[in-house]
């Protein structure tokens, strides 16, 4: 399909989540975001972007965009999200810098990976 | 029913699915047989159970938007066997996103049926509650997280738990305290007692991508190597699946709400859009009938359809 061809909405959607995708730190409009924020988007039974490389302090949405549930689980942060429904997020904020490995709670071959920097 | 013999056999199979007939699987010596039976060769004294699986009760997403619907008609479905069966098996994922609602509409549901119902968890079922949503319910009387054992028919059935403290290699779990458990649970039958085995998750690794399979699940079988007879009932997948090793025969039920993709045939073993009016092709029961105690009991998949 010819996404140039959607109507404004749905392209606007599709540019946000490629942007989300991508691991951009989001800022919509004259709301200038206050910390550094980036997402993690779920599509396929994939974390993407992975890795997510991110600076100390930084805010991290997961969203589900699968039509089945998913959850975080990262042993090093003693880490266990809800589980994310459809459409549903998870947030956390890194305080500390390192590599942190993290899975699905329910699909476990689902492997992820947040680099946090000092 | 009458048959025309000089149709394909393959031609045939494909006819009677649609038609939804029972096929079923033989195994005598190691070599699986499928046959179809008609309703009347079915009846009789001998001992049957029904495996059902992977009803996601709240799941509402387009692959099926009434999971409630198809699963009251895999229980009609239950009903109208000809042999009625002793009780059914449910091998988990019973609800979507564990929520107490979802669990009740399963109690309510499969209560309908006046079977007992022997259950073991699926990941859905332990979200909530830090992970004691289906213990609470579903799992009362058990050990661990779940697992437990029973006779009935001569037959001896162990309940495992493979869904709790999934780690990062990606295969379903047993541990350590429930493999111990196995171990002692069967040191005292005889091998000519013939074992089912009934878990979530396949217990021989069907496809490591997808985590279609149990780490520790070999270590398991190995405590039953003395049995003549050893069934294993599995779902999570939503498609049926046989194998058999030795023994042992290895068998995955469809789901009751949406199938999901044969092996490495998608991008993700998510839920599977069929095109409409072929949902129940997909979707089914199982009865399992006790032949002999020297090989693996027979088994009989029905579709929804027809
Ligand atoms: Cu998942």
């Amino acid at each position: 399909m010819n996404e140039m061809l959607e109507p404004g909405g749905n392209a606007r959607r599709l540019l946000l989540r490629r942007a989300l995708a991508a691991g951009i730190i989001v800022a919509i409009g004259s709301h200038k975001a206050k910390a550094a924020e980036a997402q993690i988007v779920v599509d396929n039974f994939t974390f993407s972007p992975t890795p997510l490389n991110v600076k100390v302090g930084t805010t991290v949405t997961w969203v589900n965009h699968d039509d089945i549930p998913h959850s975080i689980v990262c042993p090093t942060l003693k880490v266990k999200s809800h589980p994310m429904d459809t459409d549903e997020s998870f947030t956390y904020t890194f305080d500390q810098a390192g590599t942190y490995d993290y899975i699905c709670g329910l699909h476990p071959h689902m492997h992820g990976q947040v680099v946090v920097a000092a | 029913m009458s048959i025309d013999p000089n149709l394909q056999r393959r031609g045939f199979l494909k006819c009677m699915t649609w038609a939804g007939t029972a096929m079923v699987w033989t195994v005598a010596g190691g070599v699986p047989r499928s046959r179809l039976i008609g309703s009347a060769e079915a009846a009789g004294n001998d001992f049957t159970f029904v495996q059902i699986s992977d009803s996601h009760l709240g799941f509402d997403k387009p692959a099926n938007t009434n999971v409630t619907a198809t699963l009251q008609e895999a229980l009609d479905n239950v009903g109208k066997l000809p042999n009625k069966p002793a009780f059914m098996i449910h091998t988990g994922d019973i609800t979507h996103l564990s929520k107490p609602a979802q669990f009740d509409t399963a109690a309510q549901l499969c209560g309908g049926t006046k079977l007992t119902m022997h259950t073991v968890p699926g990941e859905h079922d332990i979200l909530e509650e830090d992970g004691k949503s289906y213990l609470n319910r579903f799992g009362k009387g058990t050990k661990g997280d779940g697992w437990y054992s029973f006779d009935a028919g001569g037959v001896h059935f162990i309940g495992l738990v493979n869904v709790v403290n999934l780690q990062g290699n990606g295969l379903g779990s047993l541990g350590h305290d429930q493999l111990e458990w196995l171990e002692d649970d069967v040191k005292p039958l005889t091998a000519s007692t013939p074992i089912v085995v009934f878990a979530h998750v396949p217990l021989w690794v069907v496809y490591q991508d997808w985590g279609w399979g149990t780490s520790d699940g070999a270590q398991a079988l190995s405590y039953l190597k003395k049995f003549g007879s050893v069934t294993v009932l599995n779902g999570h997948i939503h498609q049926t699946l046989q194998k058999v090793e030795g023994n042992v025969a290895f068998h995955t039920a469809r789901s009751t709400a949406f199938p999901q993709p044969a092996p490495g045939s998608a991008k993700s073993p998510g839920p599977m859009v069929v095109p409409a009016g072929e949902l129940k092709q997909y979707l089914g029961i199982a009865s399992v009938k006790l032949v002999s105690s020297k090989a693996p009991l027979a088994i009989v998949d029905t579709s929804l359809a027809g």
